[in-house]
């Protein structure tokens, strides 16, 4: 008989942690099939967050050095410059990298630092148990925005990635979403350009990922993959956000 | 090598790079700007080196954890202020036992405080700083020649120990000019290798680096481990210079550019008869304790000066544990005193304790 589905090579054989329905655990597999499908597991370094993807070192059969809560984008500039010739990625939430890092992502744009980021949207906080995120959007309902997420109290949540396609130095910006077989696939298709960006040394790159939290929306899976559609799409579209292409920055 | 003329500021960067130092990430603040801008010259001609102006100290101190991680010579430099925004980092860096040299030309403080020369960041530094049980080698150069050698040794210690090193100076030590001899460079290729850091998983099994240790158990093994670390430190690295305290009546104890200032003091005081001498604190942690204490045997009366309200005074108190009597004297906010103004205190209280 034909084997036709593995585990990944990149993925050590532990079971996932996250909640039913999380995006993480999707979002680690096809991962690990980029890494695996461009042979990059020798020489990519990964920078986990502070949130829930923090465990990932657990999943992830390649080196990681953790940072501090917002901090990943810097140490992995650390990382890099060391180590010109290696594939460098952080993975990130919305809070480590819209509030408490928004500065050293920025930055890190800006420079046009050659490293990639995946950043995790799920418009909360979902480690410390579902308060307001920086991309928590208007009526959102979290811990810390009760009856939901109101402009005059909390004001409005941040587009990132639209922010990070203007800062010069970055050369590739997409935002898609895990909410169906074929945004996955999407997801998939946009986390090795923009490993294939950083391998032509042509810049900062990141993937911004829509991604289902059931847990802290108080949604099951298919509800939330549909929130995603109907809600969260509305206020941060799918779609390539930058792409220098060719072109000399 | 012949002497050379050069600035506080500047040698501290250059003994770094000939310590091997390629990674250099750093913030502008007053007054240690000049190592930066030497920085930003020097290793751009050098093959390899990095430097690069971070948006903060926060970015700084975190750019220099990835270049370690990596398995580099990395360093950032800052004053006051500065430091207390990479105290998280500092924190990690132990946490993760990882390499690395941070300069704190310490300013006047508390907030922002002044840019003239102060001392009041000594707790900061031998206390850990951060978050978290842990400590830092701290190293106190005096003079623009120990700045030198300090600074190319503390990149020893650091790898040796694979922990942070503080070179604790002040805006008076990187601004002053001095002559020195600097130590011939090093061959990076001749520098113990590293089985830890991240280098991609070729040939060998993935390696993580990570502080989140849920387990209390496992939390609790790492904070021993560090513990067996900073005894072994305690034990090998401790450091200090005596000066005049053979037949001394009473010692004083002052570090850094204090000491500078002491030690005129003493000078002064001999000449007018007094048998006064002092103990300087070379690494300020590990602190020579036992030093002080065993003089406690001979001699009662203990004098600290400080450019700050009194926080090393608090560790001769420890080290003497009541076995003598402590004065202190500090001058905090940014002000220097002369070694004139200092013997007039010592003398002062060398006779109303009836040792003339």
């Amino acid at each position: 008989m034909k084997k036709v589905f593995s585990r990944p090579k990149s993925l050590k054989p532990t079971p996932f942690h996250y909640c039913p329905g999380c995006g993480h655990s999707i979002l680690h597999r096809i991962l690990g099939e980029v890494i695996d499908e461009m042979d990059l597991r020798e020489k990519i370094i990964g920078v986990p967050p502070a949130g829930c993807a923090v465990l990932a070192y657990n999943y992830f059969d390649i080196d990681m050095g953790e940072a501090a809560h917002g901090r990943a984008v810097a140490l992995a500039t650390g990382l890099k410059r060391a180590l010109p010739d290696r594939i460098i990625f952080t993975y990130q939430g919305d809070g480590d990298i819209a509030a408490i890092g928004t500065a050293e992502t920025i930055h890190a744009a800006a420079r046009g630092e050659n490293v990639t980021t995946l950043f995790v949207n799920n418009a909360v906080y979902g480690m410390t148990g579902g308060q307001m995120a920086p991309t928590t959007i208007l009526g959102q309902h979290t811990t810390t925005s009760p009856g939901g997420r109101r402009e005059d109290r909390d004001g409005y949540p941040i587009n990132l990635s639209e922010m990070l396609a203007i800062a010069r130095g970055s050369a590739y910006i997409e935002r898609t979403a895990i909410n169906s077989p074929s945004n996955i696939l999407k997801t998939k298709k946009a986390i090795a350009k923009a490993f294939g960006v950083q391998l032509e040394g042509k810049g900062f790159s990141l993937v911004e990922v829509l991604s289902p939290c059931p847990t802290n929306w108080k949604k099951s899976p298919a509800e939330s993959w549909k929130w995603i559609q109907d809600v969260m799409m509305l206020h941060f579209p799918l779609g390539v956000l930058k792409d220098v292409g060719d072109k000399p920055r | 090598m012949a002497k050379v003329l050069m600035r506080g500021n500047h040698i501290v960067a250059e003994a770094a790079v000939r310590a091997g130092c390629r990674y250099y990430f750093g913030y502008p603040i007053t007054p240690q700007n000049e190592t930066p801008e030497y920085m930003a010259e020097r290793l751009s001609k050098i093959e390899g080196g990095v430097f690069i102006q971070a948006e903060s100290e926060l970015a700084a101190i975190n750019m220099v954890t990835g270049a370690s991680m990596a398995g580099g010579r990395a360093m950032t430099s800052s004053s006051s202020p500065g430091i207390s925004l990479m105290q998280e980092g500092i924190s990690f860096l132990s946490a993760l036992e990882l390499p690395a040299v941070i300069v704190n030309m310490t300013r006047g403080g508390p907030g922002l405080g002044n840019i003239a020369p102060a001392q009041s960041d000594y707790f900061q530094a031998t206390r850990g700083g951060g978050h978290g049980d842990y400590r830092n080698i701290v190293l106190g150069p005096a003079s623009g020649q120990e700045l030198a050698n300090l600074t190319f040794e503390a990149f020893d210690l650091a790898d040796k120990y694979r922990t942070p090193v503080i070179i604790l100076g002040d805006g008076m030590l990187g601004q002053m000019m001095e002559a020195l001899e600097f130590p011939p460079e090093v061959s990076l290729k001749k520098l113990p290798p590293k089985d830890w850091v991240l280098t991609g998983a070729k040939g060998r099994p993935s390696r993580i680096l990570r502080s989140l240790l849920l387990d209390p158990v496992e939390e609790e093994e790492l904070n021993w481990k560090l513990m067996r670390k900073y005894g072994k430190i305690l034990r090998e690295e401790t450091r200090w210079e005596t000066y005049a305290c053979d037949d001394a009546k009473m010692i004083l104890v002052a570090f850094g550019i204090g000491a500078r200032i002491a030690k005129g003091a003493v000078k002064r005081a001999r000449e007018q008869g007094l048998r006064v001498g002092l103990i300087r604190p070379i690494t300020l942690w590990p602190f020579p304790s036992k030093v002080i204490k065993d003089f406690s045997k001979k001699v009662k009366q203990f004098f600290v000066f400080e450019m700050n309200m009194g926080q090393m005074v608090e560790d001769v108190r420890l080290a003497l544990e009541g076995a003598g009597e402590v004065h202190f004297y500090g001058r905090p906010g940014g002000v220097i005193l002369t070694p004139l103004e200092l013997v007039r205190v010592i003398s002062s209280h060398y006779f109303q304790k009836k040792l003339g």
